[in-house]
């Protein structure tokens, strides 16, 4: 019998089954940032055992409130920062160098095909689009990952996602995954891995692919996985190029990490993208959504475009192409948060951060901070807010305040209209 | 191990997530102590006051399905257990928060919808307290001057957990 991406992953790292049902597993990369480590550091410490497992394998950034905006994130800050250089750390990114997460470890070479990842944040799954098992976990967790770079996780079930068609115009890898989960439902895919495949996939860049993974945790799922091909050996040339004597040898390696043909799967849903439209969330959980058509007109406040989803160039430049020319309508405001500075300065050279300037967006350093109501762009109570990030729970993005899940062509739009509008017309 | 049972706090409705239960904006605090004030202080239910004294009393919640949904945030699991509440019973949870219960030496214990439909009708809108024994796997509810009793089961490796009260020392000495 063939075996799945995430099997393959877990019987190459396996390191024992302590209990029937749980598997304890040897981690390749984990991930911390200065919300959840922080606590763990601390909990380290009062225990006597602050060690890390290996500091090559540790990277560390602070990303969800930078630059500090008071005396407790300023602390967050220094006890990762300070960790970060007593346990000699080399991959550790401050101010300046820092950038979201999900959109920064991608970005510079860290997650590989076949790789164990963990971190204390649940859109870790993002690093499945690498064909990697990467899983949000919580704090203790985490403790454990940096102490002896093992996770246990219970084996998960894989569901299949054959993703076929061509993708219409002004539609998206986000467009592709809010309308998967208002298929399966928030916890529909709750202890699964969410594997990826079909002709849809495999014409995607890495960074939509990005995207699709990321929002695997909002229908419960463990990973997004997708399978690693000719794509993911081009993204990973640069730092992968001394490994390998050319891009098929490397291939040919990180195929082994390829579903089997004849692998089981907990079910198989079929998705045709042809038919898709721009696709939104009405509600305060992500499996309400709904076409552009349907939503067409919602008032907004605020338009954001960023975070881990869609704060990567080809969301910037796809909301360039639509704002080119055109200025925020007068009655909503506009953030833009390139996810990394290499993002940022890549949108300076290439003038799409003129247009959003010229357009009237406010332009921030990268940082999570508005996706979660933690800074640089939270809402008032009442308000409503158009944004390109994962969450619509109520209140997210600040007490009282609403959010629409969209692709940043759907935002790029609204933010010219006032309201939620088609970004088709404009492309 | 930590002890398990008391008055319940119920929560009928799916899918409640780990910003209602602690909003992100508390996760600049550094100590679980800090969280205490702002337990589901986002969560709105007919009915329902974080600050109300059924709140304060409770050590047991029960809810329904895809309980602790949405972040990985272990806050959720310390903002319980801040305020003696160290059993979530539920018919299904997110992985992350279920994880972090056990983790923390804690329980998350999944009943099926028949049992939870069966727990909200025999509870009513009075008060009701639980008794839990995790290694027997067993539950009683008393309400109303009347007792019911159910089964339940939590994985070998999570019991080890609660019996160990989580999984740092376990983990530092097996690994």
């Amino acid at each position: 019998m063939g075996k799945t991406t995430a099997e393959k992953i877990f019987d190459a790292h396996l390191v024992n089954e302590p209990f029937p049902g749980t598997k304890v597993l040897r981690l390749d990369a984990v991930l911390c940032h200065e919300i959840t480590t922080p606590i763990a550091i601390d909990d380290l410490i009062r225990r006597g055992k602050d060690r890390v497992f290996d500091p090559t394998k540790i990277k560390a950034v602070i990303d969800h409130v930078t630059p500090s905006k008071d005396t407790k994130t300023a602390t967050q800050a220094k006890i990762l920062r300070d960790w970060a250089r007593r346990h000699d750390i080399k991959d550790f990114f401050d101010i300046g160098a820092n950038g979201v997460c999900h959109a920064l470890f991608p970005e510079r070479g860290f997650i590989r095909p076949g790789y164990t990842v963990i971190m204390g944040d649940s859109h870790t799954c993002t690093h499945g689009a690498f064909g990697a098992f990467a899983a949000g976990i919580g704090t203790t967790d985490l403790e454990v990952g940096i102490l002896k770079g093992v996770c246990a996780f219970r084996q998960p079930k894989t569901i299949k996602f054959n993703v076929t068609g061509t993708l219409p115009k002004g539609v998206y890898a986000k467009d592709v995954i809010l309308h998967i989960i208002g298929k399966i439902g928030v916890n529909g895919a709750t202890d699964r891995v969410m594997e990826f495949h079909g002709s849809t996939i495999d014409a995607m860049t890495m960074e939509s692919r990005m995207t699709l993974c990321n929002m695997a945790v909002e229908a419960g799922g463990t990973s997004g996985i997708c399978q690693p091909d000719m794509t993911t050996v081009d993204y990973l040339w640069p730092f992968i190029q001394s490994e390998f004597a050319d891009k098929e040898a490397a291939l040919a390696d990180y195929s082994q990490w390829r579903a089997d043909a004849d692998a089981e799967y907990d079910r198989t849903v079929e998705i045709d993208v042809a038919a898709l439209e721009p696709t939104i969330t009405f509600g305060y959980k992500p499996d309400q959504v709904k076409t552009v058509s349907e939503l067409a007109g919602t008032p907004l406040d605020q338009i954001y475009i960023g975070s881990c989803t869609n704060g990567r160039i080809e969301d910037l430049r796809i909301a360039a192409q639509i704002l080119k020319g055109h200025r925020l309508a007068p009655n909503v405001r506009g953030i833009l948060s390139p996810a990394t500075p290499k993002i940022q300065q890549q949108a300076i050279k290439e003038g799409l951060i003129d247009i959003f300037m010229e357009a009237g967006f406010c332009v921030t350093n990268p940082t999570c901070g508005a996706c979660l109501g933690m800074s640089n762009g939270v809402l008032a109570e009442g308000e409503v807010c158009a944004s390109t990030t994962n969450r619509n729970f109520m209140g997210r993005m600040g007490k009282g305040g609403m959010v629409h899940l969209m692709s940043p062509a759907t935002a790029a739009a609204s933010a010219i209209e006032g309201k939620i509008a088609d970004p088709r017309k404009y492309l | 191990m930590k002890t398990f049972g008391g008055p319940v706090l119920f929560l009928d409705r799916s899918d409640i997530n780990t910003d209602e239960i602690i909003p992100a904006k508390y996760l600049t605090e550094i100590t679980k102590e800090d969280l205490k004030p702002y337990i589901l202080e986002d969560l709105k239910l007919p009915g329902f006051d974080p600050c109300g004294p059924k709140t304060k009393n409770a050590r047991v919640i029960v809810s329904r399905a895809n309980f602790g949904c949405g972040s990985s945030r272990e806050h959720a699991p310390w903002v319980f257990e801040v305020n003696n509440i160290t059993a979530v019973i539920a018919e299904s949870f997110a992985r992350i928060f279920r994880q972090n219960m056990f983790n923390c030496g804690m329980a998350a214990i999944e009943l099926p919808k028949t049992d939870l439909d069966q727990i909200f009708s025999h509870a009513g809108d009075g008060d009701a307290s639980m008794e839990i024994n995790i290694e027997a796997g067993t539950l009683t509810m008393s309400a109303d001057g009347k007792q019911s009793t159910f089964s339940f089961e939590v994985s070998p490796f999570d019991k080890a957990l609660v019996l160990a009260g989580g999984w740092v020392d376990y983990a530092d000495q097996k690994y």
